[in-house]
C-alpha cells in the first residue's frame, strides 16, 4: 500500500482522551539487581494455575522449568533466578488473596546453558510454523499488556479460521506507562523480527505495528527498520484510550469489526503486544523463556522515575526502593496503569508476568469523589468503546437483574473504565459492571451441563 | 329517541353475546386446581422470601401438594406452619429444629486493624471482587452491609461501634437470604438450641495461626484446645479452622472458657462452677 496523506487512523466507537503523563518516556531501560528471595506465583496467567515441578531443597538454574502448564489454556513458569527452593507455599498476591507460589533463595546468577544471553540480532529462522508456536508455549509466554492470556492459544486458531494479518499492539494508550515505548526504541529490530516470526507462525501475509502518535521517535525508527522486512508496516494512530484494546485496535488498523461474543481470529487477525513480541523473539531465537519484564516506575510523587528490567518474582518493594521510597504525598500505589491497574494493599507482593508498572498517585488524583445521582447525560454511552450502555448496566446490577444484564450484552464490556472516567456524577459504574459481569459469568457456567 | 334506543339494544346484544362466549370459554378451558393450594397459601406467611427454595409462597404450596413433605420446609413459619400445612394435606407433620442466622466473624474495628483504605462502591460484592479487603484478614466481614439490604425481615442491622452486622433473634426467620448474599460466606444457619443456648466459632479465617492472629486478635488460630476439652466430640478442625457441629454440641460452654483468643462465642454467660 502506498503511504497516502490520509487521515491518521483510530477506532470508531467511543473512547476518551486522558492526559498521557508519559514522564518516563526519555529514560532508558535499566537493569535492576536481583532480590534476596524470589516468590514466583503459580497463577500468573489466565486459565488453570501451573503445576509445581520442584520441591523444597531443590537447586534451580535461571530459565529452568519449575512449573508446567495445566492444560491448553495455561502457561509454563520458569525459574527467574538461580538458587535453592525454600518452600512451595501460598502468599498474598496483588489483590490480597492468597495464591500458591514457589519461593527461591537467590544464590549467584547461574543460567541454563542453552540460553543465548548475547545481544546479537538473529534474523533468520528455519523453524516450521508449528515449531514456533511450540517454542512460545515452552517459554511460558503470556500477553504482557496486562491480561496475561497465554500467547500460544492465540497463535492456534481453530481450524477453518485463516489468519491474514498480525497486529502488534505498541499503542500503550494507558497513561504513565512507557515500557512498550522504550522497548520499541531500544529493541526495535528484535520486535520487527518477532513480528515476522508471528507472521510465519500464523501464516499471515501482513504485519501491522500500531503506534500512537505521541511516540513519534518510535514510529520513525521502526519505519526505517521495517524497510528490510517484507509485509511489516508501521501504522501511526491517533491518541485515544482504549486503543490498545484488542477489538479497538483491529477496528483502527483494518476497519474490521469483531462481532459480539466472537474473537479476533473470527475476522482473520491476531493481536500481540509489543513487549510480548520481544519475548517471543527471545524465546524463539535466543531460547530464553519469559523470566523478566520491563516495568515503569512513575507518578507525580515519585522521586526517581525510571524504566526497569526486573526478574519476575522480585518483590515490588525492590521497585519502591528504586523509586526512592514512598513519599508522604503518595495516597495510592497502583500495579499497572491508572486506568486498568490494580491498587495495591501491600508492597510485599511479587512482580508477575502481567505487572506493567508501579504508579504512585497523590491524594488529589487518587481519592474517589462522592457519587451522586445519574443525570442521564449519556456521557458514559458516548465514551463506551464497545457501544454499550453503562448507566443502564449499573442500574440493572444494583437491582440484581442478571438476565436483563446478559441480554444487554454486559459480557462485551472490556472493563476499560471510560464510563467511570467520563461520568460527571462520579458514579462507580465500572465497579457495578464488574459485579454484573462476574455474576452473569457464574450464571452461564451453572447453565452449562457439566 | 329511536337512535338512543337502537344504541342500547345493539350494545346490550353485544354484551349478552360476549358474556355467553366468555362463560362457555371459561367452562371449556377451566384449569383444575387443587383447592388445597389456596387453602394452604392462606396459612403460609406470605412473605415470598424464597427461603424455602421456591420463588414464592404459592409455588411452595403447589410443591407441598405435589411432592414429599419431608423434603420441604418453610423456614419463616417454622414448625407451626408446617403443622398447619400437614393438617390441610392430611399428612404427618414434619418437625425440624428451629434455626437462626449466625455471623461467623468477630473482627470488630478494634480487633482487626485496617491496613489500607477502600473507597470504591459501597457493596461487599464489589469489594470482594476487587481485592481482599481493608484489613489483613481476607476471610472476614467487609462491613458494607449487603446482608442488611438482602434481609427482607429487617432482622439485620450494622452495629456502628463494631462495624459488623447484628442478627436480631426475634426477627430472623432463617430464610437464608444473608447466607446467599455474603460474598465471604460468613453467615450460617445454626440450630437455635435449647433455651436459645448456642456455641459457635465466630471466625472463618483459614490462614495459619500466626498470620491469622496478626490480622485479627480474635481470629481462630487452630490451637485445638477446644477440640481437646470438648466432652461430646462436637468440634473438628480443618484448614486451620475449628468448627462446632451444632447437632452434637450440648452447649456446655467448656470450649468457650479455654479458647485463648476468645473466638468461640456463646449466647449465654457461663456459670462460675463451670469455669
Amino acid at each position: 500500500m502506498k503511504t497516502s496523506a490520509r487521515r491518521i487512523k483510530t477506532f470508531n466507537i467511543g473512547g476518551i482522551h486522558p492526559p498521557d503523563h508519559k514522564l518516563t518516556a526519555h529514560l532508558p531501560i535499566q537493569r535492576l539487581g536481583l532480590p534476596e528471595t524470589a516468590v514466583v506465583l503459580l497463577h500468573q496467567h489466565l486459565g488453570a494455575p501451573a503445576i509445581p515441578m520442584v520441591s523444597k531443597g531443590d537447586t534451580v538454574k535461571v530459565g529452568q522449568l519449575i512449573a508446567r502448564a495445566d492444560g491448553f489454556v495455561s502457561a509454563n513458569i520458569h525459574a527467574p533466578v538461580s538458587g535453592k527452593v525454600i518452600k512451595v507455599e501460598a502468599v498474598t498476591d496483588v489483590t490480597g488473596y492468597v495464591q500458591p507460589a514457589i519461593h527461591i533463595a537467590v544464590e549467584g546468577d547461574d543460567w541454563k546453558d542453552d540460553i543465548d544471553r548475547s545481544d546479537t540480532l538473529v534474523t533468520d529462522c528455519s523453524l516450521e510454523p508449528k515449531a514456533i508456536v511450540d517454542k512460545v508455549f515452552e517459554a511460558g509466554i503470556v500477553g504482557l499488556g496486562g491480561a496475561c492470556f497465554p500467547t500460544h492459544v492465540k497463535l492456534t486458531p481453530p481450524p477453518g479460521k485463516p489468519i491474514d494479518c498480525v497486529i502488534i499492539n505498541a499503542v500503550e494508550c494507558e497513561p504513565y506507562l512507557t515500557t512498550d515505548h522504550r522497548l520499541l526504541l531500544e529493541k526495535g529490530e528484535e520486535i520487527v523480527v518477532g513480528t515476522s516470526l508471528l507472521m510465519k507462525a500464523t501464516g499471515a501475509t501482513k504485519g501491522y505495528i500500531g503506534i500512537e502518535v505521541n511516540k513519534m521517535d518510535a514510529i520513525q525508527s521502526l519505519q526505517t527498520l521495517c524497510k528490510h522486512h517484507e509485509g511489516v508496516q508501521v501504522v501511526p494512530l491517533k491518541m485515544k484510550y482504549p486503543q490498545g484494546g484488542e477489538k479497538q485496535l483491529i477496528d483502527a488498523i483494518t476497519g474490521r469489526r469483531v462481532p459480539s461474543g466472537k474473537f479476533p481470529y473470527d475476522v482473520g487477525t491476531v493481536v500481540v503486544n509489543a513487549s510480548t513480541t520481544f519475548a517471543i523473539y527471545e524465546a524463539v531465537q535466543k531460547n530464553k523463556p519469559l523470566i523478566e519484564r520491563v516495568l515503569t516506575v512513575t507518578g507525580e510523587t515519585v522521586e526517581k522515575l525510571g524504566n526497569y528490567r526486573v526478574r519476575i518474582g522480585s518483590p515490588l518493594n525492590l521497585l519502591v526502593e528504586a523509586a526512592g521510597g514512598v513519599s508522604e504525598h503518595t495516597a495510592k500505589l497502583v500495579a499497572g496503569g491508572p486506568m486498568m491497574g490494580k491498587a495495591l494493599s501491600s508492597v510485599e507482593t511479587p512482580v508477575t508476568k502481567g505487572t506493567g508498572g508501579l504508579l504512585m498517585l497523590s491524594e488529589q488524583v487518587a481519592v474517589r469523589k462522592p457519587s451522586r445521582s445519574c443525570i442521564r447525560c449519556g456521557k458514559c454511552i458516548t465514551a463506551c468503546p464497545m457501544g454499550l450502555e453503562p448507566y443502564l448496566f449499573m442500574n440493572l446490577a444494583e437491582h440484581e437483574a442478571w438476565e436483563k444484564l446478559e441480554k444487554a450484552l454486559i459480557m462485551d464490556c472490556i472493563e476499560c473504565g471510560c464510563c467511570t472516567y467520563s461520568c460527571p456524577s462520579n458514579r462507580p459504574l465500572l465497579d457495578y459492571l464488574r459485579l454484573g459481569k462476574t455474576t452473569v459469568g457464574r450464571l452461564r457456567k451453572t447453565r452449562q451441563p457439566a | 329517541m329511536t337512535s338512543t334506543l337502537t344504541a342500547i339494544v345493539i350494545l346490550g346484544a353485544i354484551g349478552v353475546t360476549l358474556a355467553i362466549i366468555l362463560y362457555l370459554v371459561s367452562k371449556r378451558f377451566a384449569v383444575d386446581e387443587d383447592p388445597r393450594i389456596d387453602e394452604m397459601e392462606q396459612r403460609l406467611p406470605g412473605a415470598n422470601c424464597g427461603g424455602c427454595g421456591y420463588p414464592g409462597c404459592r409455588n411452595f404450596a403447589e410443591a407441598c401438594v405435589r411432592d414429599d413433605l419431608n423434603r420441604l420446609f418453610c423456614p419463616v413459619g417454622g414448625n407451626d406452619t408446617m403443622k398447619a400445612v400437614a393438617v390441610v394435606l392430611g399428612k404427618e407433620p414434619v418437625q425440624t429444629a428451629p434455626k437462626l442466622a449466625v455471623l461467623l466473624c468477630n473482627g470488630a474495628c478494634d480487633k482487626r486493624p485496617k491496613t489500607n483504605r477502600y473507597d470504591g462502591a459501597p457493596s461487599c460484592g464489589i469489594e470482594a471482587l476487587t481485592y481482599a479487603g481493608d484489613t489483613a484478614c481476607s476471610y472476614g466481614c467487609l462491613c458494607q452491609g449487603d446482608c442488611v439490604d438482602a434481609c427482607t425481615f429487617g432482622a439485620l442491622h450494622m452495629d456502628p461501634t463494631t462495624g459488623l452486622p447484628v442478627v436480631d433473634e426475634r426477627r430472623c426467620t432463617a430464610c437464608g437470604a444473608c447466607v446467599n448474599t455474603c460474598p465471604r460466606g460468613l453467615f450460617e444457619l445454626r440450630r437455635q438450641g435449647e433455651d436459645g443456648k448456642r456455641v459457635y466459632v465466630a471466625c472463618r479465617n483459614k490462614d495459619k495461626g500466626a498470620t491469622a492472629r496478626k490480622a485479627c486478635t480474635v481470629a481462630c488460630i487452630s490451637c485445638s484446645k477446644c477440640q481437646q476439652v470438648c466432652p461430646s466430640e462436637a468440634i473438628t478442625i480443618a484448614e486451620n479452622l475449628a468448627y462446632i457441629h451444632d447437632m452434637a454440641c450440648t452447649a456446655c460452654g467448656t470450649c468457650v472458657s479455654v479458647c485463648p483468643t476468645g473466638t468461640i462465642r456463646s449466647t449465654f454467660t457461663l456459670e462460675p462452677a463451670q469455669v
